[in-house]
């Protein structure tokens, strides 16, 4: 994706701020105005949702979704070899949010550097590294995807969120 | 910190809201403080919570930057808690909304219980007894503290009374505090031998600019947006003032300031700015500055180090030659310009035989910053310097020929220019005159040589922070030892018996009895024998002004930890216990000389000093307008402040100055611009020394994620996380040929000293150049540094040389540290 202006931004983010393709998942989603917990938890109630066949991810291209609802887009990459919290068989598929924890702006996935990339204020996080920020103005990593891999359906589930999505009280909205 | 990292707390509607200048770079980006009790929260709707926001919505881009880094917990000396919530303020000039990494995380800072911060900060007195930490009050701190200063006065003068002391704004200063301590160092002690900050003598970094008659931070943050070239000089802003280069630079370079240009400068040829940067190193900054302007619109000078005075020598005898320069205001506004040529005259062959940098693009520099613009105007060039130029080969001269220049093509003083240290920390300082002359005196050495029997470090880490530093440790370290011996023997001893044997053990025996009054027990500390718990901003009403002279007031909104005081306090703590046992002792006239500490609030410490410039004989930033500044008036100012020095106050408003030399009257005596003469001298012999010997030369400076010596980052897991010890940049290659791989601990070592770092592979190194963060906890990289100075006792950080050798690898280090590239392109 090309850099993009701040107004582009807002022209992008009325009322949706999805980028890429939807979830595939069949599983209803936590709606607007419901418990961020529900009692008796101390963990917010994500949803399990599928996000590919791991069959079907080839390494270092990008593949985009949105969880834990569809105004949060999100990215997972295959990594072609072990990286920290990567899943699968080969420990190497990671997912994250693409919007920078600095403004939320949809950072950029650059293949040749393999480091996501925010055209606002040019933060740069690691994907091999739980989403640690390179250099920047962010005061978090990138919120980390959390991955689950069915061996037997070699389908990879995105189940939780580690880290604050941009722009949300609570991940749940 | 929150409990939970996907969830935060929101202020409610009613939250207590305050204001906030960010603790720590030059800046100074306005901030809000929200405070409300911890077991209420604000609602989701808009109308539910301060912010005014929706969060039932995903926000869009850009609205708010809002990250668990900016809540907090924190707990009142009644036991109440309350959340905090510190966010970057929209309304301020200066920031526009930005955060950066370092401010973005003040919440984090703030002492809160079972925190890391928390379990650190220091909350007590402590003494040494010999060979353990004893926790001790107030009262008996001050009674050793005054009992044994005043036996030194009395036997031993003045000049045994060692400082090492801060001057900033900013968290670790402020007029208050900067006032308290020169009025109690400079006006009851009566001591010069004090050091300052982060350099070995009490002086400017900024003499030369001063001399010519030219403060060194002349223009606003906004000139950055309006000029047609920046033109910037050992400096790294993406990293070290992220959000004057953000907020002001940027959009300048992106091409978004044209109609205000035209707006300002109508009758002038106008356009996207261009950036000049002169750094050895293509640092983060230039990366950006190539993809926000395009390469085209970026001239990278990567000179060879140190030769900065060859190359504006060359530039400014280019420029005169081409007729660039601005005869007429040099003939009514300046002195010496003829002499000054004279002296510095420098060809561009030999320009760009000494600096290494094509003789086409130093043409290219000179045309595109001085070179008459279509419309016939003179080009508007704003020239900003930082540490390549203070700790570069000869500080007083580079800075010299960089003002000689500026003033010849009359770049100051008009909107769109100035010539201005980018800095490191804000500003804040408010003190009666400096009692030592000039050069003042290379306390470090003093030390050294045994000089000096009591040393008190005032917020400030030498042992991290200072040039030589081995060498300055184990001197410290064993002349310590020498009252810890003494202080061990001395079980069961009053007070006054422990006066006697600590004045007998630095008297006699060579020791040094240290006190150290800082908010953490620094390495410096370790090795103290009195520790005194001190306050920063948000825990006192603290006054500061930021890099464009924009003062502000940050306002208290909480308990400090156990029983901390700000420095104000310690210092009329300290005066009071003095005045008190010398009116005991009969000994009016020194009582008298520590009168006039009776303050009760932060305000009466700002009221004595900053305010009183048109009437006391005081050195201040705020000159003798400082009165018009109330803290009432302040806080109606909000984070926008006022911009020294104040003009008047009228409507309700303080009316501050945006640009200093408008007027083309200058601060010398006779009102002219006084050029100097500063003609390339080379190397220092023990600069050319090491050069021969060593293979590496250590380039060295800040990271964005670490602040000064890392002494909140130390304790964060964000930022120690990211560096756990102090990078190096080295090019692959170089690193190949030493068997050194990414996040190999590498040793850095020379005939000064050795220190460890972690070796970060980058390829636009250019080889035989390193480059190390600058006074990390476990790295510092003064060590290899030489105790050459300038004529003012500046240090030549950057002129150290030294090799390289593989240590070994920390596998944590190798699993949780990110080496991927650092430029954005």
């Amino acid at each position: 994706m090309s850099r993009l202006s701040r107004r582009n931004f807002l022209k992008l983010t009325g009322s949706s701020a999805a980028i890429g393709t939807l979830s595939l998942s069949p599983v209803a989603r936590a709606q607007p105005g419901s418990p961020s917990s529900p009692a008796g938890s101390t963990t917010l109630p994500y949803p399990r949702e599928v996000i590919a066949r791991l069959g079907d991810v080839n390494v270092n291209q990008p593949i985009y979704f949105n969880y834990p609802d569809n105004r949060s887009p999100c990215v997972l990459i295959r990594k072609g070899r072990e990286v920290k919290g990567g899943v699968g068989p080969d420990r190497d598929v990671v997912a994250y949010s693409t919007q920078c924890t600095h403004m939320g702006c949809p950072v950029n996935y650059d293949k040749e550097a393999e480091t996501f990339k925010c055209p606002c204020h040019y933060s740069i996080f690691d994907p091999d590294n739980a989403g640690q920020m390179v250099i920047g103005h962010a005061t978090e990593s990138l919120p980390r995807i959390l991955l689950e891999y069915d061996e037997a359906e070699d389908t990879l589930f995105a189940v939780s969120v580690d880290g604050l999505i941009y722009g949300r009280q609570a991940n749940i909205i | 910190m929150t409990q939970f990292k996907d969830r935060i707390p929101l202020p409610p509607a009613d939250a207590q809201k305050t204001n906030m200048a960010c603790h720590f770079c030059i800046v100074g980006c306005g901030y809000h403080v929200y405070k409300w009790p911890a077991n209420q929260e604000g609602g989701r709707a808009a109308d539910q919570n301060a912010l005014g926001l929706d969060f039932t919505r995903q926000l869009p881009p850009m609205q708010i930057t809002m990250t668990p880094a900016m809540v907090n917990r924190i707990q009142n000396h009644d036991g109440r808690e309350y959340n905090i919530m510190i966010l970057p303020d929209k309304e301020c000039s200066v920031n526009q909304g930005l955060s950066s990494t370092r401010g973005g995380q003040m919440a984090s800072v703030m002492y809160s219980e079972g925190t890391p911060i928390g379990e650190r900060r220091l909350k007590y007195p402590l003494v040494y007894s010999g060979d353990d930490w004893v926790e001790t009050n107030w009262e008996r701190s001050m009674a050793l503290y005054a009992g044994l200063t005043q036996r030194i006065l009395d036997n031993d003068g003045p000049d045994q009374l060692f400082f090492n002391l801060f001057d900033h704004g900013g968290a670790g200063g402020g007029f208050e505090n900067t006032w308290a301590t020169g009025k109690l160092i400079f006006n009851g002690m009566q001591t010069k031998m004090v050091r300052i900050h982060n350099r070995p003598a009490y002086n400017s970094e900024c003499h030369a600019s001063r001399d010519m008659g030219i403060g060194e931070l002349n223009n606003s943050y906004e000139d950055a947006e309006v000029c047609d070239v920046i033109f910037s000089i050992g400096g790294n802003s993406y990293e070290t003032q992220s959000n004057w280069f953000l907020a002001h630079w940027e959009p300048n370079l992106r091409g978004a300031n044209i109609a205000k240009k035209r707006e300002w400068f109508p009758a002038e040829t106008v356009g996207k700015g261009k950036v000049i940067l002169v750094d050895p190193r293509r640092t983060p900054t230039v990366a950006i500055c190539e993809t926000v302007a395009g390469k085209e619109n970026v001239l990278h000078l990567a000179i060879q180090p140190g030769t900065d005075t060859a190359l504006f020598n060359g530039l400014l005898t280019y420029v005169v030659d081409q007729g660039w320069h601005d005869q007429t205001f040099i003939d009514e506004h300046t002195s010496g310009f003829d002499e000054m040529l004279a002296a510095n005259r420098m060809e561009l062959d030999e320009s760009s035989r000494i600096t290494g940098l094509d003789r086409a693009d130093i043409i290219k520099a000179a045309e595109w910053a001085y070179r008459p613009k279509a419309s016939g105007h003179a080009p508007r060039t704003m020239h900003a310097y930082e540490k390549g130029v203070i700790w570069g080969n000869d500080n007083y001269r580079i800075q010299s020929a960089i003002v000689n220049l500026v003033v010849a093509t009359h770049n100051v003083g008009r909107r769109g220019t100035g010539v201005v240290r980018m800095g490191g920390h804000q500003e804040g300082y408010t003190r009666p005159p400096y009692p030592g002359g000039r050069p003042a005196p290379y306390i470090d050495k003093e030390l050294i040589k045994g000089n000096g029997m009591m040393l008190t470090v005032w917020a400030c880490n030498a042992f991290q922070t200072t040039l030589n530093a081995e060498t300055y440790r184990q001197v410290i370290k064993r002349r310590a030892a020498i009252v810890n011996q003494a202080l061990a023997k001395a079980r069961g001893a009053t007070t006054d018996e422990l006066i006697d044997i600590i004045y007998d053990a630095v008297k006699n025996q060579g020791g040094l009895f240290i006190v150290d009054i800082d908010l953490y027990r620094t390495k410096f500390a370790e090795y103290s024998h009195l520790v005194l718990p001190a306050t920063h901003p948000g825990e006192m009403n603290l006054t500061s002004m930021n890099g464009e002279r924009r003062l502000r007031l940050s306002e208290r909104f909480m308990d400090p930890p156990g029983i901390a005081r700000p420095d104000w306090l310690i210092a009329a703590n300290m005066a009071n216990a003095l005045k008190q046992r010398y009116e005991s002792a009969g000994n009016a006239a020194m009582a008298e000389r520590f009168a006039g500490f009776d303050w009760t609030t932060d305000e009466d410490a700002f009221n004595d000093g900053f305010r009183m410039a048109h009437e006391k004989e005081i050195d201040s930033q705020g000159g003798p307008t400082g009165h018009l500044a109330t803290y009432e008036r302040l806080r109606k100012a909000g984070n926008n402040g006022v911009q020294l020095p104040i003009k008047a106050y009228q409507d309700g408003k303080l009316i501050g100055t945006e640009m200093l030399y408008t007027d083309n009257n200058f601060d010398t005596d006779d009102g002219k611009a006084h050029f100097q003469p500063s003609p390339w001298n080379g190397f220092p012999e023990v600069i050319e020394r090491q050069k021969e010997r060593y293979d590496f030369w250590i380039n060295n400076g800040r990271t964005n994620q670490i602040w000064q010596s890392a002494y909140h980052d130390q304790h964060l897991a964000f930022r120690k996380g990211r560096y756990p010890m102090a990078p190096i940049e080295i090019h692959p290659q170089d690193a190949e040929a030493l068997g050194i791989a990414n996040g190999d601990i590498v040793e850095v070592y020379n005939d000064y000293g050795a220190t460890t770092a972690m070796a970060y592979l980058e390829p636009d190194l250019k080889r035989g150049q390193v480059f190390m963060m600058f006074g990390y906890p476990n790295g510092v990289q003064g060590d290899v540094v030489s105790e050459w100075t300038d004529r003012n006792h500046i240090p030549y950080y950057k002129g150290a040389w030294a090799n390289l050798r593989r240590i070994g690898t920390n596998p944590a280090y190798l699993r949780d540290v990110s080496f991927k590239r650092r430029r954005y392109s």
